[in-house]
């Protein structure tokens, strides 16, 4: 009895083994070319930059750090805000809040107009969502530019129908960035709003009217309350790459209104700063990390008040 | 006669609905509608012509890069989903056990971090690897594609053996199969869609990178996609629209083939 206990015991410590042998090559490639070099950077953000670029290696400093929010004058040494900085981080904010409210806006009807179609069409529209979603961002970005340029369609159709008489400058403004941003992840705010949708019990709705529920009423009362989850999912999945977005306001936002990740790039380009570079770099991360971190907490803490 | 009461209906959804898919669709079709323009403007409209498909098949940087493309999604697919599906046994029908967490966390790490981030984290590194080694070719670019493609090629073949039971491989393991003559002969023949599925993905989403590839890449290793951003910041001809349109098209081809793999196991 005891031996067949120990060879259990056995078996099930050979198996927890071969199972981290198994998984060890996936791990050790995520780990050297993905969260090893996080470190690595956390370790050049304190130290002291190069003169061309890159760092002073094993030189501590905490310049980079400081220079994240504030700067020294270089004349009589006062420490001020750096207005730059908060500029970009403010803009950076302030549009992944407008991207994430506009897709809200469509997407949380298209996905209930989605949800409530007969079965077997659902599948046909939730496939022309998720086209655009899996077609290169840069790809889409550059349809996005060639939309609101000047001479685009939007322009050129706002002139044809009298609206604007000469072409509204939209492209290379921060519109234009929140355009694309908006474009861009649009299915992030749908896809988890219908998973959400799709569950509901149109039994309740149902109830609802029978209490002599106005429309607006079980919309706010009953629908919005049940798919919470879904927005939330949603708005987060779309703020996070919103935040950290480089490609699309490279392109719509023309270099002058620049985001965090543009800024990001701008401290190992021309820049030359690296340490900046990196600790901006860090900073985002802990921002997205800890938004993750309150989404995956609350999704844990609503799933358990489902079931329980 | 009244219309019959719909409680499902909501005023003015179906109205934002159909707008919404109009503005998806709308840069898309206008992007390839202007790759078979005559004219040299991506605004006007000078009549129908496939010059720029040709002018951008013979254009050797355009060829390189799609070359370099091709190769780099092939090795970073087959490599990550090689060690997904590996992964994805490991960590799958089994009792949970110390570090089973730690394990889901680590694989899924690439999607929660900005890809800017991990672009610079990289620069960082493998810049002062190229100097130590002298080294600087493709084996950093596959490198790092292989790493972010990791989450994507490991979540198909995760649900799909989450819906296999172990009863036939204990049946082989009776039937005194070998551990890999079960594995070769049972296991591998049922996971094959999840594992066609994930590489799929994994080289739709290799094919696609911008960021981490612009970053990580040595000169003269422009991409597609980084040397169509390279050409945004010049005057654009129709001739990025012939390439983005035959890159959608790609793009397309393989979402859809995914998207019927997934239906017909349903």
């Amino acid at each position: 009895m005891a031996s067949a206990q120990e060879s259990a015991r056995i078996a099930e410590r050979e198996d927890i083994r071969n199972r981290w042998l198994l998984s060890a090559p996936a791990l050790v490639i995520i780990f050297l070319a993905a969260i090893g070099p996080l470190f690595i950077m956390l370790a050049y953000s304190f130290m002291a930059k190069g003169d061309y670029g890159d760092v002073k290696f094993g030189q501590f400093s905490l310049d980079g750090w400081f220079s994240v929010f504030l700067q020294r004058d270089i004349f009589d040494d006062t420490v001020s805000l750096a207005d730059a900085h908060l500029t970009i981080f403010w803009r950076s904010v302030r549009l992944s809040l407008m991207t994430t409210f506009v897709t809200l806006v469509l997407g949380f009807p298209t996905a209930y107009f989605i949800a409530t179609r007969p079965q077997n069409r659902r599948e046909v529209w939730l496939f022309l969502v998720t086209i655009p979603f899996w077609t290169n961002l840069l790809i889409r970005t550059f349809a996005m530019q060639e939309v609101i340029r000047n001479e685009g369609i939007l322009n050129t159709a706002l002139m044809m129908l009298g609206v604007i008489k000469s072409p509204i400058q939209i492209l290379y403004t921060d519109t234009a960035i929140m355009f694309g941003m908006v474009y861009v992840y649009l299915p992030l705010m749908v896809l988890p709003l219908y998973a959400a949708m799709e569950k509901l019990d149109f039994r309740l709705v149902e109830a609802g009217y029978d209490l002599y529920a106005g429309r607006f009423q079980v919309l706010r009362r009953l629908i919005i309350p049940l798919v919470k989850p879904g927005i939330i999912a949603g708005s987060i999945l779309v703020f996070i790459p919103s935040l950290g977005a480089y490609v699309t306001p490279r392109v719509l936002g023309g270099g002058k209104n620049m985001m965090l990740g543009n800024l990001i790039e701008l401290q190992f380009g021309q820049g030359r700063n690296w340490p900046l570079g990196a600790a901006i770099s860090i900073t985002l991360m802990v921002v997205v990390m800890t938004a993750l971190l309150i989404y995956v907490r609350g999704a844990a803490r609503a799933g358990t008040d489902n079931n329980g | 006669m009244a219309r019959r009461f719909d409680i499902r209906a909501q005023p003015g959804f179906a109205t934002i609905a159909m707008i919404t898919f109009f503005l998806l669709y709308l840069p898309i079709v206008t992007l390839v509608a202007y790759a078979f323009n005559a004219g040299n403007s991506i605004a006007v409209w000078e009549g129908f012509s496939l010059r720029w498909f040709v002018s951008a098949a013979n254009n050797d940087v355009v060829q390189q890069a799609a070359l370099r493309s091709l190769i780099i999604a092939v090795f970073a697919a087959t490599i990550s989903t090689t060690v997904a599906t590996m992964a994805a046994l490991a960590t799958t029908r089994t009792r949970p056990y110390r570090g089973l967490t730690f394990k889901y966390a680590f694989i899924n790490q690439p999607l929660m971090v900005p890809e800017i981030v991990t672009a610079v984290a990289l620069l960082i590194v493998f810049s002062r690897i190229k100097v130590w080694t002298g080294y600087s070719g493709l084996g950093y670019l596959i490198a790092a594609h292989t790493a972010f493609c990791i989450p994507f090629a490991y979540l198909p073949i995760r649900a799909r053996l989450e819906g296999m039971d172990l009863t036939l491989e204990r049946a082989a393991a009776d039937l005194y199969a070998t551990p890999w003559m079960t594995f070769r002969r049972i296991t591998l023949p049922i996971l094959r869609p999840g594992i066609v599925a994930g590489f799929m993905l994994a080289f739709v989403i290799s094919l696609d990178d911008v960021v981490i590839t612009e970053f990580v890449k040595s000169g003269g290793q422009d991409t597609l996609p980084t040397y169509m951003l390279g050409q945004l910041r010049r005057i654009v001809t129709p001739e990025i629209n012939a390439i983005a349109t035959v890159f959608l098209a790609l793009s397309v081809a393989i979402v859809t083939a995914f998207f019927f793999l997934n239906r017909k196991k349903a």
